[in-house]
């Protein structure tokens, strides 16, 4: 029977030769994930109910990203239970500051996710290893704590749709505006319940970070998960990363899909998600004029060299505009030294962006750069939802990082072909 | 499954209805039932927390509970005494999160269209059945997949996974 990649996947780890979209599968899991929010309720779930192991030491990730370095004593007490359970429970990915990045640029960067992989992980946008050819989903933390006893999670086997982008794209335009473009065609509930399956010769030609950057928002259109299928920039991305084996899976060419878009990602225009939705995108000239309070670059859906690259090349030699802060956060510790090395802080710094440590920060309106009341910010986010980026009557507007450095140089919502 | 009915007024609440509106992030330092019940539904209406009363339901429009994974968005419904939370349909990760913590919820696109805030509603587990007694009128909700059944009869996901694994 003919499959898509990812019931291929779900198959492989349920020891199944075929799956159906709508059975309820149990599964094996290769990845855990937990961060500092969702794990200590996870851990508390163990440790209640006396379970002093975990099904496997080896398959677990936590990263306490999203309230450190320690925001206040509460986050100080959450991330403390999770070094405390890491020790107790012998945990070998556990991310200690310094070492800790954003999770989801993290992984994949140290080889711990690789494709064909299934992972589980309590946190909403862990689809986005979808962009390696891996099967990953966000759960709550009953779900992981289930997983870390049992090594198995239930799935309601998805129906998939099929995104065929072609084309070639237009300058500046990257992964980030291909998704805000196919999350306003079809809503945040677009994709619910279901698989977004990314393919056609414009994502062929994307990076990694782009690719990472796409299947990560999948959750923003309601997707279970997002996926594209591994190919040679897949193979060169991992290669070196790890010792692990791993499965290249593909859609068979008469799999079913219970709807198949064709795109044509050369009339792509540069995009701005205007508040509060994430499928409130725009091409970037409807935001002209609104002017901005501050700019962030950093998390786990643009955080990535690659972006801070972007960002670097079109602020080099320019000052943020007069009232905006400028926020720039690499989102894990090897970026930061990439970025470092690259001489992209002295090109932020001499601007007059701040640079922050690897950290959620501002993302979830956490710490680092929250928003007071009325206060704009265009921000490389994936969520722009009320209240996120800090007071309620704050506004956020994302873009990729194309957009939010030339924003920041202007000073009101800007495409970098007006900076130039 | 076992029978049991709700009765309680509703709460009525638009389509997309995200984490953050249920429980804004900024309360995410603590995972305590009672303080995030006091945050409850804080960004869509500031009332809602210390006017809700044990029983009482929300019904919310289209792909409620959207956005983050966090179960502090079902904890805090739950901790507020909410008994139950009605809508046409809710994002999976909402969805997974309630029936592993045992917040009832129960998918019905007639009962979100027809009500309005301030109604009284009664609604039966079993057979899904939520009568408005306000307007005098009866909708139906989804039935549960069999092995939701499984989970809810077990006690919830964590004594479901202990139950097959021997422990
Ligand atoms: S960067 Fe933002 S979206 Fe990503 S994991 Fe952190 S809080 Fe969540």
């Amino acid at each position: 029977m003919p499959m898509t990649i990812t019931e291929k996947i779900l198959a492989a780890h349920s020891d199944r030769d075929t799956v159906h979209p709508g059975e309820i599968i149990m599964a094996r899991i290769d990845l855990a994930l937990g961060n500092d929010i969702t794990a200590p309720i996870a851990i508390k779930i163990l440790r209640d109910n006396g379970i002093d192991e975990v099904f496997d030491k080896d398959k677990i990730a936590l990263v306490p990203d999203h309230f450190t370095p320690n925001k206040d004593i509460a986050s100080a007490e959450q991330c403390k239970v999770l070094r405390e359970f890491a020790h107790d429970y012998d945990i070998s990915h556990y991310f200690e500051l310094g070492e800790m990045g954003v999770e989801h640029a993290l992984l994949p960067e140290q080889g711990i996710v690789l494709p064909g992989d299934l992972v589980l992980g309590a946190d909403s946008h862990t689809c986005t290893y979808g962009g390696l050819g891996a099967f990953s989903t966000g759960v709550g933390s009953t779900d992981l704590a289930g997983a870390m006893i049992s090594g198995r999670s239930w799935f309601r086997v998805p129906t998939s749709m099929k995104f065929v982008l072609d084309g070639e794209l237009r300058p500046w335009v990257g992964g980030k505006d291909l998704i805000l473009y196919i999350i306003g065609q079809i809503g945040v509930d677009g994709a619910l319940y279901r698989s977004m399956e990314l393919t056609g010769s414009a994502i062929g030609a994307l990076g990694m970070s782009d690719r990472l950057a796409m299947c990560n928002m999948a959750i923003e259109a309601g997707a279970k998960n997002g996926i594209i299928a591994p190919d040679a920039i897949t193979e060169e991305y991992v290669k070196g990363r790890s010792e692990r084996e791993y499965t290249v899976f593909s859609s068979d060419a008469d799999a079913v899909y219970d709807e198949v878009i064709n795109i044509d990602a050369s009339q792509i225009e540069l995009q701005v998600a205007f508040p509060h939705l994430p499928e409130n995108s725009k091409p970037v000239g409807e935001a002209k004029d609104i002017s901005i309070d501050q700019v962030v670059i950093g998390s786990c859906t643009n955080g990535r060299f690659e972006d801070l690259e972007i960002a670097a090349s079109l602020i080099k030699g320019k000052k943020v505009a007069d009232g905006v802060r400028m926020i720039v956060i690499p989102a894990t510790p090897t970026i930061y030294r990439q970025a470092m090395d690259a001489g992209f802080f002295a090109i932020f710094l001499e601007a007059g962006a701040v640079i922050s440590p690897p950290t959620c920060g501002p993302c979830l309106g956490g710490h680092m750069g929250v928003l007071a009341e009325g206060e704009k910010a265009v921000a490389t986010t994936n969520r722009n939802f009320v209240g996120r980026m800090g007071h309620p009557g704050s506004e956020v507007y994302l873009s990729g990082p194309a957009v939010a450095a030339a924003s920041a140089v202007a000073g009101t919502i800007s495409s970098p072909h007006d900076l130039i | 499954m076992s029978e049991t009915v709700f009765r309680g007024r509703a709460w009525k609440f638009g389509n997309d209805v995200d984490t953050d509106a249920i429980i804004p992030a900024r309360y995410l330092n603590t995972s305590d039932p009672e303080v995030l019940a006091a945050h409850c539904m804080e960004d869509a209406d500031p009332e809602f927390s210390s006017r809700v009363s044990a029983g009482d339901m929300i019904v919310g429009g289209k792909n409620f509970g959207c956005g983050s994974s966090r179960e502090h968005a079902p904890i805090a419904i739950k901790a507020a005494g909410v008994s139950c939370v009605i809508a046409p349909s809710f994002a999976r990760i909402f969805y997974r999160n309630s029936f592993n913590m045992g917040l009832p919820i129960f998918e019905s696109a007639q009962a979100s269209a027809q009500t309005v805030s301030g109604d009284e509603l009664e609604v039966n587990t079993a057979t899904g059945v939520i009568r408005n007694i306000t307007r005098g009128e009866e909708y139906r909700a989804e039935p549960f997949p069999p092995f939701m059944v499984e989970l809810i009869e077990a006690g919830g996901l964590i004594p479901f996974v202990l139950r097959e694994m021997g422990k």
